[in-house]
């Protein structure tokens, strides 16, 4: 009997324990409502500085930026039924699509794509390509490394009598839209018979799934030639090659050739920053540059999220240059963020 | 009847009353199980038909014969993958129905005892293996050799013969349909293997005892006896792991080129349905290309129906020439 109201009594003083706590827990959780936690979900090529960005931000302010790769097609789509606080697609939308879903868009960070090849003898940079080669080499028109329009380019380095086997990309994704828009800019016969898209009607190939695909093949298969995104070739000691640009110089791919392309592009025509930059007018611009662009809505349901977003991607823009740079990706240039910040005050209720 | 009558009447009324309530109520949750089955299975078929719709009247019966597939212009046709998905089963079956047939054979008839369960439990391990870990060892290990050694052979002494070299020269890739069933092939054995050596256990051993007494050897016991004893169940395991085989997507989409191109050569890349489908839908920015590919599932659905059907009909033509037991 006595043990029995003993251990009631200790019951009572455990459930009171509980109780503060869970008053202490409550507390805690309302303090942490002040920090806000914003989703964003799309590009996948923009994924690893995002990532990045958002670890740093939320150490600094607390703010979580919670963001899922789930592809660019999937994150406008998210977007658009408003389930998201930002989205993020490797191909910009036109004006009227934006206006139409009262949305507004701007870029975030640039990136490079560069095509590799596995030959014989051929080293990282010694390979020379132009557009138009480049395009007949896809299209199939172009299928031994001895080929003399192959030749022609590359005076210097001795080509071995190979099959070429084409490399593309198996899902649907950013960089082959970037590469086919840059085919079809300098090739009539590309556009006319696979055109651009995050996904085209290949005339040669096999495909391999995501970056790491197309890099695992061209690494194994002699003789093909791929495409990936600056990083990959960078991580798996790819022998990317050199392209020639729309200025007539041949460039190597590397953070100054990209950035050098955003610089010279002319984002002052483009509207809502709706431009592609491939086969960029600079001296020393990379002919295959890319960016991703955000997407936020123009007039939020969440003011308090929405603001969030933007001085996450102000923070982002203005200080996440060492992230972005150790992830292989460039910055984008001040001049643009200066104009993206002023686009944000004319086009975003905040 | 009888011995349920004995019981029944030892009971009180109350009782035998609440006990048939009881059944009665399991009688409902057990139907109610096979019911969500059932609702599952139309549910699935009524909204992928849903989906493909916008497809099928675009483009309608020409959707399945057309090599199409071009997201630009928005064209596309089902050949392709339809075909690529059916190749790839075919080798891996034709390479695991023989292969688990052995192991079966193996572990119930030649294999010393202790060794019987450790190697049963190892091929069940096999089983558990996700997919995915297939497709990066395929694409990683299983392709280049492929490349190096394989391929070349094949392409030097079968593609060279005349009628079926087609079927056997191209270069030497690694990658490509005959690549995809090999590994189809190894995920599949597992499935055929377990099922093979369950019911192989099941034949009375006076049957296999009485066999080997009139002087069979053990292959004529495993072809005589054990097969025609479990052959029901051995079709029943076959068409698992075909139907495995059919909707495998990870494996096959890193080792089979994923290319949207038809041809006649087992050493060239194609696609299947369930690659195509993993591949392309998070970026299928139009309807019609999503719908397109939904059309697909539809596809691969009553692609596996169909092959069920088949093997319904062969198991009851079987049964009809042999007469009733």
């Amino acid at each position: 009997m006595l043990n029995c109201i003993g251990s009631n009594r200790i019951g009572s003083k455990r459930i009171g324990f509980i109780a503060r706590a869970a008053v202490l827990a409550a507390i805690a959780t309302a303090g942490a409502a002040h920090a806000t936690d914003i989703t964003g979900a799309g590009s996948t090529f923009v994924y690893p500085v995002l990532a990045k960005w958002s670890a740093a931000y939320s150490e600094k302010t607390g703010n979580r930026v919670n963001y899922q790769s789930i592809g660019s097609g999937a994150g406008i789509a998210q977007i658009k039924a408003g389930t998201l606080d930002f989205g993020a697609s490797d191909k910009p939308l036109a004006a009227d699509e934006l206006k139409q879903s009262g949305l507004g868009q701007f870029p975030l960070v640039i990136g490079g794509i560069v095509p590799v090849a596995n030959v014989e003898g051929v080293r990282a940079g010694q390979l020379k390509l132009d557009g138009a080669t480049l395009a007949r080499i896809f299209l199939g028109e172009i299928s031994n490394w001895n080929d003399p329009a192959i030749a022609a380019l590359n005076s210097g380095l001795k080509l071995p009598n190979a099959r070429i086997t084409v490399v593309h990309r198996s899902d649907g994704s950013g960089t082959t839209f970037n590469f086919t828009n840059y085919l079809s800019k300098i090739s009539p016969t590309w556009k006319a018979k696979a055109g651009e898209g995050t996904a085209v009607n290949w005339p040669s190939g096999i495909g391999g799934k995501g970056n790491e695909g197309v890099a695992a093949f061209v690494k194994q298969i002699r003789g093909s030639i791929g495409y990936v995104e600056y990083a990959y070739a960078l991580q798996n000691g790819m022998a990317y090659a050199q392209l020639k640009n729309a200025a007539g110089q041949y460039v190597q791919p590397d953070a100054q050739s990209f950035a050098a392309a955003a610089d010279t592009a002319d984002w002052s025509r483009a509207q809502d920053f709706n431009l592609i930059m491939t086969n960029a007018p600079g001296e020393q611009a990379w002919p295959i540059t890319a960016t991703t662009w955000a997407i936020l809505y123009e007039q939020p349901k969440d003011a308090q999220r929405s603001k969030t977003a933007f001085d996450f991607f102000k923070w982002s823009l203005e200080n996440g240059q060492t992230q972005a740079q150790s992830l292989d990706y460039v910055p984008l240039p001040k001049s643009l963020v200066e104009r993206i910040e002023s686009y944000w005050q004319t086009q975003f209720e905040q | 009847m009888n011995s349920a009558g004995q019981l029944a009447i030892g009971l009180d009324a109350e009782r035998v009353d609440r006990r048939f309530s009881g059944d009665r109520a399991f009688r409902w949750l057990a139907g109610g199980c096979a019911a969500l089955v059932a609702l599952a299975l139309l549910g699935a078929a009524t909204s992928m038909a849903w989906g493909a719709h916008e497809a099928f009247a675009t483009f309608g019966w020409r959707f399945l014969i057309s090599t199409d597939w071009d997201p630009v212009d928005h064209r596309f046709g089902a050949l392709v993958p339809a075909i690529g998905t059916v190749v790839s089963s075919g080798i891996a079956l034709l390479i695991a129905v023989p292969v688990s047939f052995g192991i079966a054979l193996f572990l119930t008839e030649v294999a010393p005892a202790w060794l019987r369960q450790p190697v049963a439990s190892a091929i069940e391990l096999l089983a558990g293996i996700p997919s995915i870990i297939y497709g990066m060892w395929g694409l990683f290990v299983f392709v280049p050799f492929m490349a190096a050694h394989v391929d070349p052979w094949i392409d030097a002494h079968l593609g060279k013969l005349p009628g079926i070299g087609m079927f056997f020269s191209g270069p030497p890739l690694g990658l490509g349909m005959f690549t995809a069933g090999i590994v189809l092939a190894i995920m599949v054995i597992p499935f055929v293997t377990s099922v093979m050596r369950e019911v192989f256990l099941t034949v009375p051993n006076r049957l296999k005892e009485s066999a080997y007494a009139l002087g069979a050897t053990t292959w004529e016991v495993a072809w005589h006896i054990v097969l025609p004893y479990t052959r029901q169940a051995v079709i029943g395991g076959v068409f698992l792991g075909l139907g495995r085989a059919l909707g495998e997507t990870m494996a096959v989409t890193f080792v089979l080129g994923n290319a949207h191109e038809l041809s006649v050569s087992l050493l060239m890349p194609g696609n299947s349905i369930a690659a195509a489908i993993a591949n392309e839908f998070t970026e299928a920015d139009s309807s019609i290309y999503r719908s397109s590919l939904i059309a697909l599932g539809f596809l691969l659905f009553l692609l596996t129906f169909i092959v069920l059907a088949i093997a319904r009909l062969m198991l009851r033509r079987i049964e009809r020439n042999r007469g009733p037991a």
